[in-house]
């Protein structure tokens, strides 16, 4: 049965059992929407706290919230349905969310999978009868270093192996942890049996820009010693470009944004980092967060702005607590709040908001629909976010690793930061290398660095190919190793993910295809039907039913997704098709057919729903295969 | 040309468009005819569909969304363009369930004319037969969401003009589907008189006991094709 239906059974059939219970759920619900002024564009906080005090969001506080925000109940469903990190029906006491990346099944996600559900007494995406476990997947959770990883409500464990399940498992039942669902913070501690997150820093190359010692706060106080405009002429200067992939010009961006003229403009740190295969935003957030603040400072002073928001992935919940006491120390230390680093009338103040496991979120103007409280889907533009973006107002969105540089670049200078890199690509990057690889972890490199001089680097010498860029990027062969990853030819966000001798190109590309599926927000169409015609294709070649005409129709497909889809990952979500079609092209033909057309299915499976019902193999015919 | 006036062309043809007007409707008042399917003159755009692509100055953008700026070159009519359109058509076909010969909006349903006019025989991709259901506890209204191909016309349509949000979008990705406010249709504010019950470009949305009130071949698409009163506007065709 798929999603859609069983959405609208459940909706017939829960029912609030008693008024005892829906009064219960209005008086929590009542509150939360209290301590969220009643403001609708807080939905996202309102129905993540109403889900970490009730266990779900359940008809009756969809109906509770809808009335306290003074909407209607369609639109709480519609955001509330959007995001796979919100619960409309109820789950286990504890949740145990698995990830499920090309790179975690080859560290044995599937076997850890399998001993959880076995310790657990349920089957991976179900709940077990005595309502204490739901196992299931998700998607990339940023820990592609130390695969296979989980997020048990909201904490990490990383490096699991099927004897870690059922020990885990037992410690969990004997925890009293009352919160039954995710540990979204801010609402009560963790039971104290509850294990431990375990995520490694894996920083194993700081460079000589993002990770270079600075003392906090100098590159803001930097920037005041000048005008605003000066501040954007230096990041010009530097040609500082956005880290998150896209390369966007930051001065060109921020200019712009400061050029808008509006009662309020905002600052905006991308914190969504879900491109599979990335984790250098974790560790930024990890090691240096307060580089990371002062650049949203320094950006908050150069645009004339007075909030700043860090969109932080749900995927990264367990660090909530440690940066809300960064922040609240910054405002102890006067660089945060009212006349920061005591400049007369600059006041600033940072709020984060957290996400809810949707990768969409991480396109700018998803991420501004998120904020507001609703679903992620992208927005058309024009208008871009520099003159219509959060709240309808001038809004720069940044990379965290953007922040970071331009904090470097206060502390030093454009032209010092300018001197690494190539022309077109400034500075360094922070690569996470991730995959077949003996020391997968962060890396800081000049821009340039062929993929050859990376292997070195991170000690790999037997390659088969490399994904540079992550799911939406490209699938790069040996023969293409001396290529440079920079914006002017390999550009990526980060992720770098090394496949050794054996792997399979193609099954690769179709575990990244049913990346997009899933994904895909469904706004248009050519991402929402093509996304999931893609799958069938290469499926069906991956199946050995393929043949020449379909490689053909499978391009063709791929380009026109490519080409009318209206947001960056329709645009990119035919990549690891394309690019495995370019580059691997012995890997399509070695599973080809020579017939000139073959059915998707063989007529043996079609019957076989019927045959099993009927409890008899068809009648032969003539002709009948 | 005064200030407030904008000229820009499509395919060739110089358009004068009025300050603050998009694409689709500066050629709509021209006589130029975009292909668009979620698109309504009455409605805020909001760029499903993704049929009414153009190509803008070399870069492809939603003629619906798009505002019309002066000196702006606009390909439409183009092989490519209405290559890729034909495929989104047939993406909509298969991702739902569409039988014609048997549907009641057959001549009359903005898919099934676009898939004329832009020249689909058969879908070459394949069917996806998703299980979608059925609403018809309201008096006058009903649903079938087989037929539905998420424009959010209605959405829109029941905000903005009828001011009652009947309507929503629930899920996401390809399970995506439509929701109402309410578990079934008649436990909604919406009535048969609304906007929101007469924007639905297919046979999803239909007003009970009116169906076959015109009858097969002589509806809206049996008699022109879909665009031809926008073209009428241009130039009164020759014979």
């Amino acid at each position: 049965m798929m999603a859609s239906d069983t959405g609208e059974t459940a909706m017939a059939t829960t029912k609030p059992n008693s008024s005892a219970v829906t009064s219960e759920i209005a008086a929590v619900v009542d509150a939360v929407v209290k301590e969220f002024g009643a403001d609708r564009n807080r939905l996202m906080d309102v129905v993540q706290a109403v889900q970490q005090r009730l266990g779900q969001i359940s008809d009756a506080a969809v109906h509770a919230v809808a009335a306290g925000l003074s909407i209607h109940a369609v639109e709480v469903e519609d955001m509330v349905s959007f995001y796979a990190f919100l619960n409309r029906e109820p789950k286990g006491r504890f949740h145990i969310r698995l990830s499920k990346t090309p790179l975690s099944l080859m560290k044995g996600a599937a076997e850890v999978a399998q001993a959880f559900a076995a310790a657990a007494g349920t089957k991976i995406g179900g709940t077990s009868p005595d309502a204490e476990f739901t196992v299931e997947w998700t998607n990339d959770i940023g820990m592609a270093d130390q695969e296979p990883a989980a997020l048990i409500n909201g904490t990490v464990v990383t490096a699991l192996t099927p004897a870690d399940a059922p020990a885990i498992v037992a410690a969990l039942r004997q925890s009293q942890a009352q919160n039954t669902l995710p540990l979204f913070p801010g609402f009560g501690a963790q039971g104290a049996a509850l294990p431990q997150a375990r995520v490694e820093p894996n920083l194993l190359q700081a460079g000589p820009i993002v990770f270079r010692q600075g003392r906090r706060g100098d590159g803001v106080r930097a920037a005041l010693a000048i005008s605003p405009e000066s501040v954007i002429q230096q990041m010009t200067k530097a040609k500082l470009r956005g880290r998150g992939g896209a390369g966007f010009p930051t001065g060109l961006k921020w200019k712009l944004c400061r050029h808008s003229i509006s009662e309020a403009h905002h600052v905006v740190c991308n914190a969504d980092e879900g491109e599979p295969g990335t984790f250098k935003d974790r560790v930024l957030l990890t090691e240096i967060p307060d580089v990371v603040f002062d650049g949203m400072s320094i950006a908050g002073y150069a645009l004339g702005a007075r909030h700043g928001l860090v969109y932080l992935r749900g995927e990264y919940a367990y660090l909530w607590n440690s940066l809300q006491a960064v922040l609240q120390n910054r405002r102890r230390l006067g660089l945060l709040g009212s006349n920061v680093c005591g400049r007369e009338g600059f006041d600033f103040d940072i709020r984060i908001q957290l996400g809810a496991g949707a990768y969409v979120c991480g396109e700018e103007s998803a991420l501004i629909e998120s904020l507001e409280g609703k679903r992620g889907a992208p927005r058309d533009r024009p208008p871009f976010p520099t003159e219509r973006g959060y709240l309808q107002q001038p809004t720069a969105i940044d990379n965290v690793e953007t922040f970071a540089c331009v904090t470097r670049i206060m502390e030093q200078s454009p032209d010092w930061f300018a001197g690494y890199g190539t022309r077109e690509s400034t500075g360094a990057k922070l690569l996470s290398v991730s995959g077949d690889c003996p020391h997968p972890g962060v890396y800081e490199v000049p821009f340039g660095i062929t993929v050859n001089e990376l292997l070195d680097l991170v000690g790999v010498s037997d390659a088969a190919f490399v994904q540079v860029g992550g799911s939406s990027g490209q699938c790069v062969a040996p023969k293409d190793f001396g290529r440079r990853i920079a914006f002017e030819d390999l550009s990526t966000g980060g992720s770098v993910m090394v496949f050794g001798p054996g792997r399979d190109v193609l099954d690769v590309a179709r575990q990244f295809t049913e990346f997009f599926v899933e994904e895909s927000c469904g706004w248009c169409t050519p991402c929402r039907v093509g996304t999931t015609l893609l799958q069938k294709s290469i499926e069906k070649i991956l199946g050995n039913r393929g043949t020449l005409a379909d490689i053909a129709a499978l391009e063709a497909l791929a380009n026109t997704v490519t080409r009318m889809s209206r947001c960056g990952l329709g645009q990119t979500a035919a990549n690891p098709i394309l690019t495995t079609m370019r580059n691997f092209p012995q890997a399509y033909e070695a599973r080809l057919q020579p017939e000139p057309f073959l059915p998707r299915v063989t007529l043996r499976e079609a019957l076989g729903e019927a045959v099993a019902i009927a409890g008899r193999e068809p009648a032969a015919e003539e002709g009948m295969a | 040309m005064t200030a407030d006036k904008v000229v820009f062309t499509v395919d060739g043809i110089e358009i004068e468009a009025a300050a603050g007007q998009t694409i689709i409707q500066a050629c709509d008042a021209a006589g130029v005819y975009i292909p668009r399917l979620c698109y309504h003159p009455d409605l805020e755009p909001a760029g499903h569909c993704r049929l009414c692509t153009c190509k803008i100055d070399g870069r492809r953008s939603s003629a619906c969304t798009m505002p019309a700026a002066p000196g702006m070159v606009v390909e439409s009519n183009t092989p490519e363009l209405n290559s890729d359109r034909r495929t989104l058509i047939e993406m909509l076909f298969v991702e739902g369930n569409h039988f014609c010969p048997s549907c009641e909006k057959s001549g009359d349903c903005e898919l099934q004319a676009l898939g004329y006019r832009l020249e689909m025989a058969a879908p070459t991709l394949p069917y996806l037969w998703p299980k979608r259901e059925l609403d018809a506890t309201h008096p006058d209204i009903f649903i079938d969401r087989n037929r539905c191909v998420l424009c959010s016309r209605c959405i829109r349509a029941s905000r903005t003009v009828d001011g009652k949000s009947v309507f929503g979008f629930e899920g996401r990705g390809i399970h995506m589907r439509l929701n109402v406010d309410a578990k079934s249709l008649d436990d909604t504010a919406i009535a048969a008189a609304d906007k929101a019950v007469h924007v639905c470009p297919v046979g999803c949305i239909v007003i009970k006991r009116t169906g076959y009130r015109t009858p097969y071949g002589s509806r809206r698409f049996d008699q022109e094709p879909i665009g031809s009163d926008i073209e009428a506007k241009r130039a009164p065709r020759k014979g």
